[in-house]
């Protein structure tokens, strides 16, 4: 039957050969092969986007790649994202703005993200929206998603605190939050 | 999802690749091309496709790109929607497919998915075959009798089936140049990322303020992509005007034959034809403000 191929591939900055079967996808020879088991498999039919890598810079579902699509050229995961031992910026945004909840979708919307925003530096709010069409997140925790990509748009940085420092969507939606917790707040005091 | 096992070539001509083909035609090998593979790995995965050789594309320098002819383009069957979409030379001349490989999925998925594989495909939601049919897009395929060219009112041929025979390979497709024509295309889907339920790619073009000329090209309204004949012969010498427009796109589902599906009856789409051709057609001419 089908023999396996040699693919010569650079993951995350280091290079690896490999004798995989063509059948393999790239998302099971990641995870499998190389260990990288931050990139996830969600629906595995090209719809969630969980799966997101870069391919020589631009995202692509791993799930529907064959490995030995990838000879020959760079992939980049979630696991290739920090460096020296810093969050990217994307990262960082995600854990401040408290963009997850279960965490399954994060690190195929952070690639996406990672990818919008290369093509289109300071996309609008609808524009980020689009850009994460083909990313599915079950816990519909899309706005502060939305915000933290806004944020590494604008260029906030984010202070100790783990609040964001300067105006932003994020700080606007946060600002609002609060002020509506405060008015609730005054409601029950008068009250009793 | 784990395909049936296959044997995998990467070819990197495409005499190798004809060759390839004819080698596994002779051996009665099921073979199937692969461009971006985002809708053969999917079906490949369900086992709907289960083909013992896979040919991949993907390393012929040459099958990507685009080329200005002076009056058309000619467009490398390997282009990647992310470039139809984003490329300067397509909207210039040809913005009814940048508009519509901007609609196709998502963007991971037009990083990898191709103009030409996509065509070939053949799908009927497809959004790249409407557009193609509405343009009189010349299709260059090339196989073991040498190249040939196909022109698109014969290239669709049914359910997923095009003039591409076994052994050959649409290399190219050749478009002509609608420099001064509107054009837009309307996708009606449920959800984000979603197939088409139908969609309209719609060129118009207007002079002295009347509708000189108009090509609608329908998505998902029969086994193949169909021109809405009746319209475009009603928007001849049409003002531009939304009631004169909508009523020549009242005749939108004339000749079609649509599916009927979970997402709507035949019935259904008939009619969201004339809506979705009705909303093409305004913002085609620039009457983005009437639609309704």
């Amino acid at each position: 039957m089908a023999s396996s191929t040699s693919i010569s591939v650079e993951v995350d900055g280091v290079s690896y050969t490999d004798n995989v079967e063509p059948r393999l996808l790239l998302v099971q020879y990641l995870r499998e092969r190389l260990g990288k088991t931050g990139t996830l498999i969600g629906c595995d039919t090209t719809n969630c986007g969980a799966c997101t890598v870069h391919l020589d810079g631009v995202s692509v579902k791993s799930c529907t790649m064959f490995a030995v699509q990838a000879d020959g050229h760079k992939v980049t995961t979630i696991e290739g994202m920090a460096q020296n031992g810093k969050l990217a910026p994307l990262q960082e945004a995600f854990h401040q703005c408290h963009a997850l909840q279960c965490g399954f979708c994060t690190p195929g919307m952070i690639m996406q993200s990672a990818s919008l925003l290369k093509e289109n530096p300071h996309p609008t709010e609808t524009e980020i929206r689009e850009g994460l069409e083909g990313n599915l997140c079950r816990c519909t925790g899309y706005q502060n998603i939305v915000a933290a990509v806004k944020s590494v748009a604008d260029g906030v940085e984010y202070g100790d605190s783990g609040v964001c420092v300067s105006e932003s969507l994020t700080h606007e939606v946060a600002k609002e939050l609060t002020d509506e917790l405060t008015d609730d707040d005054s409601e029950t005091a008068g009250v009793s | 999802m784990i395909p049936s096992a296959f044997d995998y070539a990467a070819p990197t001509t495409v005499e190798e690749a004809l060759a390839l083909l004819a080698g596994a035609d002779a051996s009665g090998d099921d073979v199937k091309l692969l461009a971006g593979g985002q809708s053969l790995i999917p079906v490949m995965k369900l086992r709907l496709a289960d083909p013992s050789l896979v040919v991949d594309l993907g390393r012929i320098p040459g099958l990507s790109g685009i080329t200005d002819n002076g009056s058309s383009l000619t467009i490398g069957a390997m282009t990647p929607h992310h470039v139809m979409a984003t490329d300067p030379l397509i909207a210039a001349h040809v913005p009814l497919l940048s508009q519509a490989a901007a609609t196709v999925a998502d963007p991971q998925v037009r990083h990898r998915g191709t103009f030409g594989g996509a065509l070939v495909h053949a799908d009927p939601a497809g959004d790249m075959p409407a557009p193609a049919l509405a343009m009189d897009a010349v299709f260059n395929i090339t196989g073991p009798a040498g190249p040939r060219s196909v022109e698109a009112a014969g290239f669709f041929q049914g359910y997923f089936t095009t003039a591409v025979e076994e052994g050959e390979i649409l290399t190219s497709i050749t478009v002509p140049k609608f420099d001064g024509w509107g054009s837009h295309y309307e996708k009606f889907t449920r959800v984000a990322q979603q197939w088409s339920i139908v969609a309209v790619a719609a060129l118009v073009r207007v002079e002295g303020g009347v509708i000189a000329e108009a090509r609608l090209g329908l998505t998902n309204m029969a086994s193949t992509p169909l021109r809405a004949s009746a319209t475009e012969a009603a928007l001849a010498g049409c003002a531009v005007d939304a009631e004169a427009i909508a009523a020549a796109c009242a005749h939108a589902a004339e000749g079609t034959d649509p599916a009927s599906d979970l997402n709507g009856d035949a019935a259904y789409r008939r009619h969201l034809a004339t809506v979705v051709a009705r909303r093409a057609v305004l913002a085609a001419v620039g009457l983005q403000g009437t639609r309704g």
